[in-house]
């Protein structure tokens, strides 16, 4: 067994999975990985099952240390992370595993173009509550007390010795520019004519309320077709509803989100994209693209294909530890070389 | 009863019967829901992850990488037209606590004047009445329940307000709630309840269900805070304020 000690949480940092199914009918939404994928691989590079509990790091600013044993981890996203070893700190790369041993400290510095990064720990400790590890803080559940990771928290992951390291050496390819799909409905006909092609044309910014729950854009207000259409006799929602409050401006709702509500919801982001728009940082500007439900689930399938494929890129890292081609930053080598030498 | 189809994305949609609350309404809800959930095992409703019943409509959500929106809706094509509407499932019923007013309640004035009625009459009405949970939802636990006396409804706050604390007694439109969070909400708020409305140890972590009928019990503000500190320490089982039907869990 291994224990590492939560030093800082940083500015959000809980235990999440692949989410809580089958109790939205109670209120209960999924909770879960904002990105699934970068959990599937964060995951599969230490030797976990695709959906085991992983650390989601929200805003950057985790620090955890290593107080037993050994721990294998892997940071997927676009992490910005440092070794702290013997009191001399090296870059730690992304999208690998590495055997950190008692004594080390992983930092995440931030987490890039992105709102988050995950951090995978082999054989990570989290039992479910009502089938999920995920954390829903605002019931109380899963994660460590049904909280986010607090500083001086403990958790316990498998001993990791001597097992060989795992690369993905080519990450996901990302787009920042491209749009995000949606799908009009359920209530698009509580909207004024122009409002759906204004909502797919023109560039939202992310606002500052943006969280695990949803996020509010701030750009052209989308008119509701009269004063009537403004509320609806509440019915559920799903994480991707974008709902349109009275003041037009769109909201969407994530992984966190309320289960129902009485805001008309104008579209849904397709479930290909809703990671990468989740992932978006405040400031950011977005811009939507709407497909029909049939594009949107030939999306899935292709989403999905290509995460298997990446999925399937995992390999061993060589015995020698070293991989130039995954450590694409140049200056990285001669830190993650040193990193890399537990035994 | 031609339900609408109503487009959620590639992982949902939502069958909608019609667009007001009533028990006809629910009750088409409801048999569309058992039948699903009866048929689970057939092939053609293989890749449902969950259903979701509102007031007036079915959320289905399904896996697209399993199965495919126009799968599913011939399938459900199907389901409506033998499922009936299903009786209304037998609630228990709830009398449950409440201490009305002061920083429990802080719009119990306001709704007295605007409904125009004194305050002692405004907690006789919302305690007297008997309301039917028609749906749970928003936060986990958060009962939906009506008639409203017609005298009590009023609009939303125009402003929500940012805390609303776990526990409140709320009401808006023509429905009343409680919180079993603390959350945002933009309902009038009239009194506080000590029972623990969600308990994720227990086997059916929501207290109430749909179907259910509650009303409630006034309180002063030292049994409340007794009741309060007997529930937080387990010391008591919400139970207790179950007056018919056997316990579900």
């Amino acid at each position: 067994m291994s224990t590492l000690e939560i030093r800082a949480p940083g500015a959000l940092s809980s235990i999440q999975d692949a989410g809580r199914r089958g109790y939205r009918r109670i209120g209960v939404p999924w909770a879960g990985a904002l990105a699934p994928q970068l959990m599937r691989i964060a995951n599969r590079l230490v030797g976990n099952d695709e959906g085991a509990p992983v650390i989601e790091c929200f805003g950057g600013g985790l620090s955890l240390a290593v107080r037993e044993g050994s721990a294998r981890i892997a940071l997927t996203g676009d992490a910005d992370a440092r070794l702290l070893r013997d009191g001399e700190a090296t870059p730690l790369a992304p999208w690998r595993s590495i055997t950190l041993v008692a004594g080390d400290e992983l930092r995440v510095l931030g987490s890039g173009r992105d709102r988050a990064v995950t951090l995978a720990v082999a054989g990570l400790e989290c039992p479910p509550q009502m089938g999920s590890a995920a954390t829903y803080a605002r019931a109380g559940l899963g994660g460590l007390d049904g909280q986010p990771l607090q500083a001086g928290a403990r958790l316990n992951a498998a001993d990791a010795a001597g097992k060989a390291e795992m690369v993905l050496r080519k990450p996901p390819e990302r787009d920042d520019e491209a749009p995000i799909r949606i799908v009009a409905g359920p209530q698009a006909d509580h909207f004024d004519d122009a409002a759906l092609g204004r909502f797919a044309g023109s560039d939202y910014r992310i606002t500052a309320e943006a969280d695990r729950m949803g996020m509010r854009l701030d750009g052209a207000a989308l008119a509701h077709r009269d004063a009537g259409s403004r509320e609806i006799i509440s019915d559920a929602t799903v994480p991707g509803s974008i709902q349109v409050p009275g003041n037009g401006l769109p909201i969407v709702l994530l992984a966190d989100g309320q289960t129902a509500g009485g805001y008309p919801k104008i579209a849904t982001v397709v479930s290909a994209d809703l990671p990468r728009l989740a992932l978006r940082r405040p400031g950011d500007r977005v811009r939507f693209e709407l497909v029909t439900v049939s594009e949107a689930e030939s999306l899935a399938r292709a989403a999905e294909t290509l995460t298997r494929a990446l999925l399937a890129g995992i390999a061993p890292l060589g015995d020698d530890g070293i991989d130039l081609e995954a450590l694409y930053t140049g200056n990285l080598i001669g830190g993650v070389v040193n990193a890399l030498s537990p035994d | 009863m031609t339900p609408r189809m109503l487009d959620c994305g590639d992982t949902a949609f939502t069958v909608e019967f019609g667009n007001l609350i009533s028990p006809a309404l629910l009750a088409a809800v409801n048999a569309l829901d058992a039948a699903i959930l009866r048929h689970r095992d057939d092939p053609a409703l293989a890749g449902i992850i969950e259903t979701v019943p509102t007031f007036r409509s079915l959320t289905v959500i399904y896996d697209p990488l399993a199965t495919s929106r126009e799968i599913l809706e011939s399938a459900l094509a199907r389901l409506l037209e033998e499922s009936g509407d299903a009786a209304a499932p037998e609630g228990r019923q709830w009398r449950l606590p409440v201490c009305y007013g002061g920083e429990y309640g802080p719009d119990l004035e306001h709704v007295a004047a605007a409904s125009g009625l004194a305050v002692d009459e405004l907690c006789a009405c919302h305690a007297g009445a008997e309301y039917a949970v028609y749906m749970l939802g928003f936060l986990p636990g958060f009962p939906f329940m009506g008639e409203l006396p017609p005298s009590l409804q009023l609009p939303r706050r125009s402003e929500p307000r940012v805390r609303v604390p776990a526990g409140s007694v709320a009401i808006a439109t023509g429905l009343t709630a409680i919180y079993p969070w603390e959350s945002p909400g933009g309902w009038h708020l009239l009194g506080r309840c000590p029972a623990p409305l969600f308990d994720a140890s227990r086997a059916a972590p929501a207290l109430l269900a749909a179907g259910d009928r509650v009303s409630f019990e006034p309180i002063d503000e030292a049994t409340f805070v007794s009741l309060s500190a007997d529930c937080e320490a387990g010391r008591i089982d919400p139970q207790r304020w179950c007056i018919t039907g056997a316990e579900r869990s």
